[in-house]
């Protein structure tokens, strides 16, 4: 029987040599390939009588496999090796500074306005977006703002003409909606709003948030609760309302609610000028007459309404005295409102 | 509106503390602004006698001893004042004593001696002549010689009281006033109102020849008149006049007086004519002419229009109807004939009047909120009752009542306990809302649980249930209120709808992409449409004014988003700030025609600004298309124009074959002008975006169907071509598109510009895909590219390399 230990040896010394891809592919055309060593030992298949042929094949194939398998630990080896240096090549200063640029956020009357959407969304509100351009009759008339009344004068309007103006509040939304849609009514009214006013605690351009709900029974409670659960989200699980009475043409009785400080729990601190309360909304029971002028029976259905001044809450919730800043756009301003 | 705390005791016993009614007052819904105490920073000065007086020699100075009770009977005090004499009353300050102004007096020595105190004049008290007779003189306030000696001055002067500044909401036109407030705190002390005297007597004298004539009866629908004679002109007692006084009317002579004390206490606008200037001894109430004139009593020439109501006698104007009267007819010392007016005018042609003249009289704010009949009628007979209390004049038989003829009835109507209650969401029991009503004197008569209620007359808002909900519920108490979460509505669906989350979310990637979302106001000036160099016949000069702008800055609604984005900009550099990103979503104004005879349109514009080295067109061209890709759009960039953008960087936008907006460099002239430091101008480069939003946004699809993948194989091969430098990329896509039907994709890859390709030439290289509804074969796509090299050559005159 042919002894192929020196087949072998040279084998294991050629497999030991080797040390990259190329090496590595010189060796299985030596030994492996059509013209290797190891195929080159069957050609002596005809030397062999023919009783040895058999065992002379598989001794053949034993040494293919042992040198295949040889083969196959190497090239995984230097697959290995190949890619240590790949990495190594990369390998990157990871805190050198980023190619883009910090990412910017939105404006914080649009954050504070979002999040007051979500409550209300919860609740079940749609959100309606009316015109900044109104007509005196969506504007004033039919919310029973009547032209001789003085209630007119509660708000310095910017009128264009005779009949359009920049709404005044965001209230036209109240009649859009109900001219478009029957009961049950729960919508939420966003929006810019102007008047004619400027100073620390006035801009000629803010923005409300109107809210109506019209449906069968609607009260006074309902308003409460509801904005309980709105100034609870808003301005923290203890926050409680208190509503006293205002006036508003188009809700009666109409209410201005009042939210306890949050900044000192009602004991009374700067932010709250010592009352332990802080003025954030107007609302009330919508107005038979404004119902009846949308064509909504009165004996039948219920309203109640609120009006929400946004930059009010921002101001509130990010600690903002001056409302002139938010309408700067200054950078060191607009960028502390990541969220 | 100011009241007075005594004024108000004189009609209703109140038996709370201030603060406490206070309270009240805001829980009824009359938040009371400012209490001003009369007294404040006043102490320890007392009533003092000055027991003797002798000259100081070698100064200007008096020693005074003076006994102050129990204050010290002999204080030391000197004083400079030359007024005081020996057994004068005067307020001493003692030491430890404090003025208002913070002052606070010690022993201090003077000249060479030392003074205890101080002797006070009425400046330094606060007060005047009107308060107490002395107090206006260049000297110490003289007392009257019954003052007590060691009473506190601020008792002795009734400075112990206060003044409440209330805020009256514009449904409560019935409580501008002493009586009217007094009302309120009746109900909710419960106590009675212990109503003023309004009770007078006549003469028999008649005035035969005095006519009354109301023209125009819808700005005037009740005038009355009142004939008073022999008028005596002398001031009034101290008591009135200190009540004008702290709501800020000076005193003048008791029959002015009188009508000024009429319109604080019962809330009428009262005016007197001297008879004797009034021609045929008339009144006519008409409209003004065009062009009419009148003297008003502030000397003031006022040049009307017929939408101004004028008081006249046969001849001329008299007054001014709710805001003053006229000059020619005012009340003179030797006026000894008075007509009296007492009238009702419509309010809104009372505040257009007093708005267009810029005349804003405390009448005239009366009447703006409105006067009721009831008032009218009250207001002349308290009038009449002070004019025969001060003895002012007689009051003749002479009274005249105009009328239009509305209404003065009291309002009645029927409303049940379950009504009221419906509205609240509580049960305010029978009884308790029966009670409230009549404690506000409202007539109640009930049936069951109906009730039929009579308005008192001055409370013209109150119509229904709703409004007997709200005196119930302010009376009750808001605290009963019993919050609920619509026990009985149905369920709705909410939150923002398809379009709403996409605006939303297109503000977020803007965000992510390091822009930072600013609120600019939607109005601006020419100013803004001259610094964007828009030509005068520009469609963006097509703006809506406003009619009544507070500034100059502000007069117009922008139709055109970039100025604002340039002030923004400008503003950050002038801050040291050397790049940043900024977007807005925000509406331009576009009317359809000027002057507006309807609503404009109102267009959602997305503006973007990116300033700073590292921006150009292609980064903020990159944020645009990543964001329309993200939406599923596909945009067209195509050289364009606008004057405020670079002739050479400027692309206008296109989708769906629609122009969607622009994008551009700011020109360098727009910034030359910026008013920024001429150091920060010179690399400041400004990259500006206006895209059409609401035309983006009617592109967007809410509906996505899924489409398998073909699965036949597609062709990818690139063409390189050299061709003139100016053609443009978009071109030679459209180029490529149109020579071969089964290109699906065409991208460049790379583009040079290069002496070696020849002069004015460059190279551009696409990787171009071919598809098709079968596998697409090396032959296919060979002859495709054929084609398009073909065409390239010929539309472009394009050489492949």
């Amino acid at each position: 029987m042919k002894d192929f230990s020196e087949i072998k040896e040279q084998v294991k010394a050629k497999i030991g040599e080797v040390r990259d891809g190329a090496s590595l592919s010189e060796f299985w055309q030596n030994f492996l390939g059509k013209a290797g060593v190891i195929q080159g030992l069957m050609k002596e298949m005809k030397n062999v009588s023919p009783e040895e042929k058999p065992l002379f094949g598989k001794a053949v194939n034993d040494v293919r496999e042992w040198a295949q398998e040889l083969y196959r630990q190497k090239q995984e080896e230097i697959k290995k090796l190949e890619l240590n240096a790949r990495y190594e090549k990369e390998t990157v200063d990871v805190t050198l500074p980023a190619l883009r640029r910090a990412p910017g956020n939105l404006h914080p009357i649009t954050i504070i306005k979002q999040q007051m959407i979500d409550v209300f969304a919860g609740m079940g509100f749609e959100i309606y977006e009316g015109p900044e351009i109104e007509d005196d009759d969506h504007n004033f008339t039919r919310l029973n703002v009547l032209k001789d009344h003085p209630s007119r004068d509660m708000q310095d309007t910017f009128w264009l003409t005779e009949d359009l103006l920049l709404r005044t509040h965001t209230s036209p939304g109240q009649i859009r909606t109900m001219d478009s849609h029957k009961p049950p009514i729960k919508v939420l009214v966003p929006g810019k709003v102007f008047r004619s006013d400027s100073d620390a605690t006035h801009s000629p351009m803010f923005s409300q948030m109107e809210g109506l709900v019209v449906d069968k029974g609607i009260t006074l409670c309902d308003l409460q609760g509801m904005l309980d659960k709105f100034v609870q989200e808003i301005f923290g699980s203890g926050t409680k309302t208190r509503l006293r009475p205002s006036y508003f043409p188009f809700t009666e009785p109409s209410v201005e609610v009042d939210v306890s400080c949050f900044e000192c729990g009602g004991k009374g601190c700067s932010l709250c000028k010592g009352t332990g309360w802080i003025e954030v909304l107007g609302g009330g029971v919508v107005n038979k007459k404004v119902l009846e002028n949308c064509g909504i029976d009165s004996e039948v259905y219920s309203g109640l309404a609120f009006g929400i001044g946004i930059e009010r809450i921002t101001m509130l919730k990010y600690g903002i005295s001056n409302m002139g800043v938010l309408f700067r756009n200054e950078m060191d301003f607009l960028e502390q409102f990541k969220a | 509106m100011k009241i007075l705390q005594s004024w108000l005791k004189e009609y209703i016993d109140i038996d709370v503390s201030t603060e406490k009614l206070v309270e009240k007052l805001f829980g009824a819904g009359f938040e009371v602004e400012e209490i001003i105490y009369l007294g404040k920073d006043i102490e320890k000065i007392v009533v003092g006698e000055v027991t003797s007086i002798e000259k100081y020699e070698g100064t200007h100075l008096y020693i005074c001893h003076v006994n102050c009770g129990s204050y010290g009977e002999d204080n030391l005090i000197l004083t400079g004042a030359d007024n005081v004499f020996k057994g004068a009353k005067v307020p001493a300050a003692v030491v430890g004593a404090k003025l208002p102004g913070g002052l606070e007096i010690q022993p201090r020595k003077m000249k060479d001696m030392m003074s205890y105190g101080m002797l006070c004049s009425g400046g330094e008290l606060g007060i005047d002549d009107n308060w107490i007779k002395g107090a206006s003189v260049n000297g110490i306030l003289i007392l009257p010689e019954d003052a007590p000696v060691g009473e506190d001055i601020v008792k002795y002067l009734g400075l112990d009281d206060y003044v409440f500044d209330i805020s009256i909401t514009a449904n409560r036109p019935d409580c501008q006033s002493v009586v009217g407030i007094a009302r309120e705190v009746a109900a909710f002390l419960k106590k009675p109102l212990k109503e003023p005297d309004y009770s007078f007597t006549t003469t028999d004298k008649t005035h035969g020849e005095i006519s009354i004539e109301v023209i125009d009866k819808d700005l005037c629908p009740r005038y009355l008149g009142h004939y008073i004679y022999d008028v005596q002109h002398f001031e009034s007692p101290q008591w009135l006049k200190r009540r004008l006084a702290v709501c800020g009317f000076g005193a003048i002579d008791a029959i002015v007086d009188i009508t000024n004390y009429v319109l604080l206490e019962i809330g009428q606008p009262m005016h007197a004519f001297d008879l004797d200037t009034l021609d045929g001894k008339s009144i006519v109430v008409r409209r003004a002419k065009n062009g009419e004139k009148i003297t008003t009593l502030d000397e003031k020439e006022r040049t009307l229009t017929a939408d101004n109501l004028l008081i006249c006698d046969k001849v001329k104007g008299v007054g001014l109807a709710g805001i003053m009267g006229g000059l020619n007819s005012e009340i003179k010392p030797q006026t000894s004939e008075i007509l009296l007016e007492a009238a009702k005018f419509r309010r809104d042609n009372v505040r257009k009047t007093s708005r267009a003249l810029g005349l804003h009289t405390d009448a005239a704010a009366r009447f703006e909120k409105g006067v009721d009949e009831y008032g009218v009628e009250m207001g002349m007979a308290r009038a009449l009752n002070l004019v025969e209390k001060l003895g002012v004049a007689k009051i003749s038989s002479s009274h005249f009542d105009v009328s239009a003829g509305e209404n003065t009835a009291p309002r009645t109507f029927d409303v049940t306990i379950e009504k009221v209650n419906s509205v609240l969401g509580i049960d305010v029991p029978q009884s308790e809302i029966v009670s409230i009503l009549k404690a506000l004197s409202f007539g109640v008569s009930e049936n069951g649980s109906t009730l039929t209620v009579t308005v008192p007359r001055y409370r013209e808002d109150v119509e229904n249930y709703q409004d007997i909900a709200e005196e119930v519920i302010r009376e009750y108490g808001y605290d009963h209120v019993i919050p609920t979460f619509l026990k009985t509505a149905e369920v709705t669906g909410g939150g923002l709808n398809f379009l709403q989350n996409k605006e939303l979310a297109a503000k977020k990637f803007f965000c992510s992409c390091g822009f930072y979302e600013i609120q600019t106001l939607a109005m601006y000036s020419k100013r803004e449409l001259d610094m964007i160099m828009l030509p005068e016949n520009a469609p963006e000069r097509k703006v809506i004014e406003l009619l009544n702008p507070i500034t100059d800055n502000l007069s117009i609604m922008r139709t055109v988003m970039s100025p604002c984005m340039i002030n923004v900009i400008a503003d950050n550099v002038k801050n040291d700030r050397s790049e940043g990103r900024f977007f807005e979503l925000a509406n331009i104004y576009l009317p359809k025609n000027i002057p507006l005879t309807e609503a404009p349109e109102e267009r959602k514009i997305l503006c973007l600004g990116a300033f700073g080295a590292n921006e150009s067109f292609f980064t903020v061209k990159a944020e645009i298309e990543a964001f329309a890709a993200a939406n599923g759009l596909t945009l067209r960039f195509e050289r364009g124009e606008r004057c405020w953008l670079h002739p050479g960087i400027t692309a206008e936008i296109f989708c769906e074959g629609k122009s969607i907006g622009v994008l551009g460099k700011l020109r360098y002239e727009v910034i030359d002008n910026l008013n920024v430091a001429e150091g920060k101008k010179s690399d400041l480069n400004i990259i500006l975006a206006e895209l059409d939003y609401s035309a983006i946004q009617s592109l967007y699809k809410q509906e996505i169907k899924y489409t398998p993948a073909s699965g036949f194989a597609k062709i990818k091969r690139d063409l390189s071509v050299t061709l003139d430098k100016k053609t443009l990329c978009i071109e030679v896509e459209d180029e490529i598109k149109a020579a071969s039907d089964k290109v699906c994709e065409v991208v460049l890859f790379d583009h040079y510009e290069s002496e070696k390709l020849g002069f004015g030439k460059k190279s551009l290289s696409f990787s171009i895909t071919f598809a098709d509804k079968a596998d697409v074969t090396d032959e296919q796509a060979d002859a495709e590219m054929e084609k398009i090299t073909a065409r390239l050559s010929e539309k472009l005159g394009a050489a492949r390399r």
